[in-house]
């Protein structure tokens, strides 16, 4: 046997500790994955992104393939408050792991009504889901510019004592600067990133593949990009990133982690593999123990960036 | 090398058992069954074998050649069999990821997540059941004329195809006492107005306590109209595409009429069987 080490797979997004740095995306988990494992290995619990009212969502086909990859336009179908605080609240209170609540709303007065709403006893963390159209701007996402992120987040910020992690879009050209926007407004983590804006078309009947018309792409196919973005924020923010974006493998966590992320959120592999959770989690533990890593500080942020010799490009 | 079914290990709360689990089956066999289907047999972990007529698995489909079936494919069960150790899905080949099935080979290992969902039911005062079905739904209402007639249950089966020798399962059904009866399109028998007389002759000589169906809209509008005429109760399985199977991500929902109200389900979750009474096409 190797040098026994317990590797300590502990993370703190904030004031925020977690047993482990994985956790689902929002939107890829419900009590329904209950039925396959133990959901209190993971991290974090993150939610569905609830809206203050009833919505019915998009109309079918709500997902499609695509090379590596997938596209849904479900369209945040909710219950609203009422079934949040009187159903599920006290359902996923039966768990240890922090529940993060994901948040989303089309005007500033309507997401601060629902972070004071959702600001509960049993809710650990608030996820304000900027990356949905906002209706005072044109339709376009607060998470698009750094003004926008910066006037929701701080109206948000203003409306709840918890801990408010701002979820970046990756359909912006200054991912550094959005986040530095959320971070500056009081932010106390990001989460790195969302969908990005994508479209599918049948051509033998000629018609869009997703009833919405366009919809977010996600899974391995967009994990460069979330990468990116992830070293991006990690470089120009103090405060904690979370990856989110195409994570699928061991070897996926591990390169967000050396990139910044202090913790990562795993979506559309759920969808392949449901197992896919638990079983990261077991395996950056046996990784950590067979590496003599004690800590996954010894692996966030340690990217290597090999100084260019002479006559190779630079 | 011999490839040995298991499922993928993970930790399941103190006391209970996974409702279903993600299991690599090795492949017995898939071979074609007429000019449209193809069986699919696999050599199944017990994990996985505990199911009911109706429920459904979600295939980790190969991907056929320039094509990428990324997604999970939702498939009916056709044959379970816990003390063999067998799962079998009857398939027709149209799309991505039944194409990447047809590449499956005898002794391929192959990712499935399942049972899945809510299956037949078959409370005890439904005695004398009508199976209705077309296509590919035969496949569906097959384990279900299993547990019929292992209940003792009299079986009515009427199989509908685009042509005679298309229609699936007649052999099978008969094995299980049913009085099969084939209807197709090439006579016109298959039509809802040539189904309705043949249908409630059987009603008035009072041997139709219950319907099920699947594979036609056609026809679930039939006995919707039959069902509410005379009074006789149903089930449906439903289709609709799928992204996780377990009810997480609501890509499945379709639109059900209950108590006068159009209300959203999850094919996946709350399905795929139905009251015949609430489905919406």
């Amino acid at each position: 046997m190797k040098d026994f080490i317990t590797p300590d797979t502990g993370t703190q997004i904030g004031t925020l500790a977690l047993q482990n740095p994985i956790m689902p995306a929002s939107g890829t988990f419900s009590e329904d994955l209950a039925d396959v494992f133990d959901l209190d290995v993971l991290g974090a619990h993150v939610l569905k992104t609830i809206m203050h009212g009833m919505r019915a969502g998009n109309p079918t086909p709500r997902v499609c393939d695509m090379p590596s990859g997938m596209m849904n336009a479900i369209g945040i179908p909710s219950k609203g408050i009422d079934d949040f605080r009187d159903r599920m609240l006290p359902y996923w209170a039966g768990y240890g792991a922090p529940l993060v609540v994901s948040i989303s709303a089309h005007s500033m007065d309507e997401f601060v009504r629902l972070c004071e709403a959702v600001s509960l006893p049993g809710v650990a963390a608030i996820e304000a889901n900027i990356s949905c159209p906002n209706i005072e701007a044109d339709g376009r996402a607060f998470a698009m510019r750094p003004d926008t992120t910066h006037t929701v987040i701080e109206r948000l910020r203003g409306c709840t004592d918890l801990p408010l992690w701002a979820k970046l879009s990756p359909n912006t050209g200054e991912p550094a600067e959005v986040g530095r926007a959320a971070q500056d407004a009081g932010a106390d983590a990001l989460v790195v990133a969302n969908t990005m804006l994508g479209m599918s078309i049948d051509v033998a009947s000629r018609t869009p593949r997703l009833g919405n018309v366009m919809g977010g792409m996600s899974g391995p196919a967009i994990k460069p990009v979330a990468l990116r973005m992830t070293y991006q924020c990690a470089r120009a923010c103090h405060i904690p990133v979370i990856g989110c974006g195409g994570i699928s493998t061991l070897e996926d966590v591990l390169e967000f982690l050396i990139a910044g992320a202090r913790a990562v959120q795993i979506g559309t592999a759920t969808f392949q593999s449901p197992t896919i959770m638990a079983r990261l989690v077991t395996q950056l533990r046996d990784w950590m123990a067979a590496q003599g890593v004690s800590s996954l500080g010894e692996i966030i942020g340690t990217l290597e960036i090999p100084q260019a010799a002479d006559g190779v490009w630079a | 090398m011999t490839h040995s079914p298991t499922v993928m290990s993970v930790p399941v709360p103190q006391g209970l058992r996974a409702r279903c689990s993600e299991a690599t089956c090795r492949v017995v066999s898939n071979t074609p069954v007429n000019g449209e289907y193809r069986l699919l047999v696999l050599d199944a972990p017990p994990e996985v074998l505990d199911c009911q007529p109706g429920q459904f698995f979600q295939l980790l489909c190969p991907a056929p050649e320039n094509e990428h079936p990324f997604l999970r494919r939702p498939m009916s069960i056709y044959g379970y069999d816990r003390r063999a150790g067998r799962l079998e899905f009857l398939y027709k080949v149209t799309g991505a990821g039944t194409r990447g099935l047809a590449t499956l080979r005898t002794g391929d290992a192959f990712n499935v997540l399942g049972p899945l969902g809510h299956g037949f039911s078959m409370p005890d005062t439904w005695q004398n059941l009508m199976l209705v079905a077309r296509g590919v739904g035969l496949a569906t209402l097959a384990p279900l004329a299993r547990l019929a007639h292992e209940k003792g249950r009299k079986l009515t089966a009427i199989c509908s195809a685009r042509r005679a020798d298309l229609a699936m399962s007649v052999a099978l059904f008969e094995s299980f006492g049913a009085e099969v009866i084939v209807v197709h399109d090439e006579d016109a028998s298959s039509t809802p107005e040539a189904l309705r007389p043949l249908i409630e002759a059987r009603i008035a000589q009072g041997t139709v306590d219950a319907f099920y169906t699947c594979g036609s809209a056609r026809l679930l509008r039939l006995l919707q109209t039959l069902a509410t005429t005379h009074g006789i109760p149903g089930e449906v399985a439903m289709e609709q595409q799928m992204a996780c199977g377990l009810g997480m991500c609501q890509a499945c929902v379709r639109s059900f009429r209950v108590g006068g109200e159009v209300i959203q389900r999850r094919v996946c979750r709350e399905g795929p069987v139905f009251p015949i009474s609430e489905a919406m096409e």
